[in-house]
């Protein structure tokens, strides 16, 4: 398995998996025309893990659709290497196909051959611990069995970036709890790198070499944490919870600017 | 209670099967496992009803003319005399002729509207200048009764064969069209999205993503056609019947009215109802099942 995941990680060549260029992004909506993402500049590293935070109103996930190329920029640029792969909050999986359908799907759309399709969608299942479950329909498995799948799915695109959009929001707590530590171990054992958006403190705290803090209408980057606490984290642990409480004080101000006419 | 507890992870085992072990628990404890009811269970609840309510309605019928509330026969026959004409036309050999000659044409006039509906149900559905175009006609189209294309059909095509196929078309055709768009509109933008990061664009995200997704839909449209289809038939062969078309259904029922015989009448009557209730329940309601099971939409209950 680690043979056919090592693609992700011979990115030795290029110094970034994403370049986000001054990129802004503004809607036209009825109150006129709106800034939402002004002026970013991000770089996210070959393997490296990254969560950008924010509240609501950020532009967080207008700017991991931009990082997707599922919309335009109004300006700046954007680069990554091949299509990235894209997680939401919502499984997103096709409820007509298995789970392991649904990952065969992404290999055929990737272009790999039938018959090597089978075996790899079992690889992958394996890795995120769901073997047997192949032949299972989505309604028949649990909220964080389908989050699996959906990470499986994802991997399936062999992408050399993952975007995550607030993938466990939905989830309780223990099985989040259970996801953060699987989502950890297999960014470090296929290399891959991660832009992973939430609105939960501690979750990119546990999670990320880097914190990025987007501030709100219009998202700017506010500021940014190196997290140099070892892995395997808990989400209780106290280096986790020290840097949460100074990342949420800063959040804060962030947020009471608005209340501020 | 979890302060007794200390038998959790001991320092030295190993955080992986710690995690794998958790996961396997919390998976077990979420998943219900799916079984099908007993048969016992599905005598009472699906078949005995509809049974019952069949067995009522004939005991109503007879009690009508055993106790001579109706007693004249030209305006309700008896089961009996029903029951009778069933076992002539049996016997005759003609039943199943009868049965046949609409059936064929039925399923074949549906086929071709199968046949037309679905492109042009793609083509509204995802070209917008088409659906401004023609989108109102066909959802007009739907509530007209396909009886009165009888009379122009006659007209334009004569008493024949094709003058029942374009009949069914024009009853069809609409709802089959109508179902996949509806089908179409309601695909979660959600699934496109998906689609279209993992690189199904185009007729790629058409056929992998767009079609399936739109499958409920198209189901319930192709129900209805068939419906309409048959609807649509019925009139044309009661309103067109001639020696040369052969008898159908329709025209048994002409038949009967032409003769005076009430009981006559019945029997078409309740063939007509027996054969679109058997299409429906052998074809459609399987089909529509199937689908609706696979995707976890059945509400069972």
């Amino acid at each position: 398995m680690a043979t056919a995941l090592a693609k992700a990680a011979d990115a030795e060549s290029v110094d970034h998996a994403a370049r986000i260029e001054h990129v802004s992004k503004s809607f036209t909506g009825p109150a006129g025309r709106q800034l939402v993402l002004d002026d970013i500049t991000l770089d996210v590293a070959p393997g490296e893990f990254v969560t950008l935070l924010g509240a609501s109103g950020c532009g967080k996930s207008t700017l991991l659709n931009l990082v997707a190329g599922l919309d335009e920029p109004s300006a700046g640029s954007i680069t990554t290497h091949g299509r990235p792969a894209l997680m939401f909050q919502e499984h997103a999986l096709f409820p007509w196909l298995t789970a392991g359908k649904n990952i065969e799907l992404a290999l055929k759309l990737r272009g790999v051959p039938k018959s090597d399709r089978r075996g790899r969608a079992e690889e992958l299942l394996e890795l995120v611990r769901l073997k047997g479950a192949h032949g299972k329909r989505v309604h028949e498995l649990s909220g964080g069995m389908r989050q699996r799948v959906a990470m499986a799915r994802a991997l399936a695109q062999d992408s050399r970036l993952l975007l995550m959009d607030e993938p466990f929001a939905a989830l309780d707590a223990i099985t989040r709890d259970v996801l953060h530590d699987e989502l950890t171990r297999i960014w470090q054992e296929t290399g891959v790198s991660v832009l992973f958006v939430t609105h939960n403190v501690r979750e990119a705290v546990r999670l990320a070499q880097r914190v990025v803090l987007l501030s709100s209408r219009p998202g700017r980057v506010a500021r940014e944490w190196r997290v140099d606490i070892p892995q395997p984290r808990r989400i209780e642990d106290a280096p986790v919870a020290e840097l949460s409480l100074e990342i949420t004080e800063v959040l804060r101000g962030e947020i009471r600017r608005h209340g501020q006419h | 209670m979890a302060s007794t507890d200390t038998t959790g992870t001991a320092p030295g085992a190993s955080v992986e099967d710690g995690l794998g072990g958790l996961e396997a628990g919390l998976d077990a404890l979420e998943v219900q496992a799916a079984s099908r009811p007993p048969f016992r269970q599905t005598l009472f609840h699906k078949i005995l009803p509809p049974v019952v309510a069949v067995a009522v309605v004939l005991a109503v019928w007879q009690a009508l003319i055993s106790l001579r509330i109706v007693d004249d026969p030209t305006k309700l026959p008896s089961p009996a005399d029903v029951g009778g004409e069933f076992r002539d036309a049996w016997l005759k050999g003609e039943l199943l002729g009868y049965i046949w000659t609409s059936v064929s044409r039925g399923l074949l006039g549906f086929l071709f509207a199968l046949a037309l509906g679905t492109p042009l149900g793609l083509l509204v559905a995802r070209v917008k200048a088409v659906r401004a175009a023609i989108g109102p006609v066909l959802s007009g189209l739907q509530s007209l009764p396909s009886v009165a294309w009888v009379p122009p059909a006659v007209i334009w095509l004569g008493l024949n064969n094709s003058m029942m196929y374009a009949v069914i078309l024009l009853g069809a055709v609409p709802s089959i069209a109508n179902g996949l768009v509806s089908g179409i509109d309601q695909v979660p933008p959600l699934f496109l999205r998906a689609g279209r990061t993992m690189g199904a664009t185009g007729l790629r995200g058409a056929w992998h993503i767009v079609m399936p997704a739109a499958l409920p839909g198209y189901l319930a449209g192709l129900k209805q056609g068939w419906a309409f289809s048959w609807r649509s038939l019925m009139a044309a062969e009661i309103i067109a019947s001639s020696p040369d078309l052969g008898i159908g259904l329709g025209a048994l029922l002409e038949n009967g009215r032409n003769a005076s015989s009430m009981s006559m009448v019945f029997e078409a009557i309740l063939l007509i109802l027996f054969v679109g209730i058997a299409i429906d329940l052998l074809i459609f309601s399987p089909l529509e099942r199937w689908v609706l099971r696979s995707r976890g939409l059945l509400v069972k209950g």
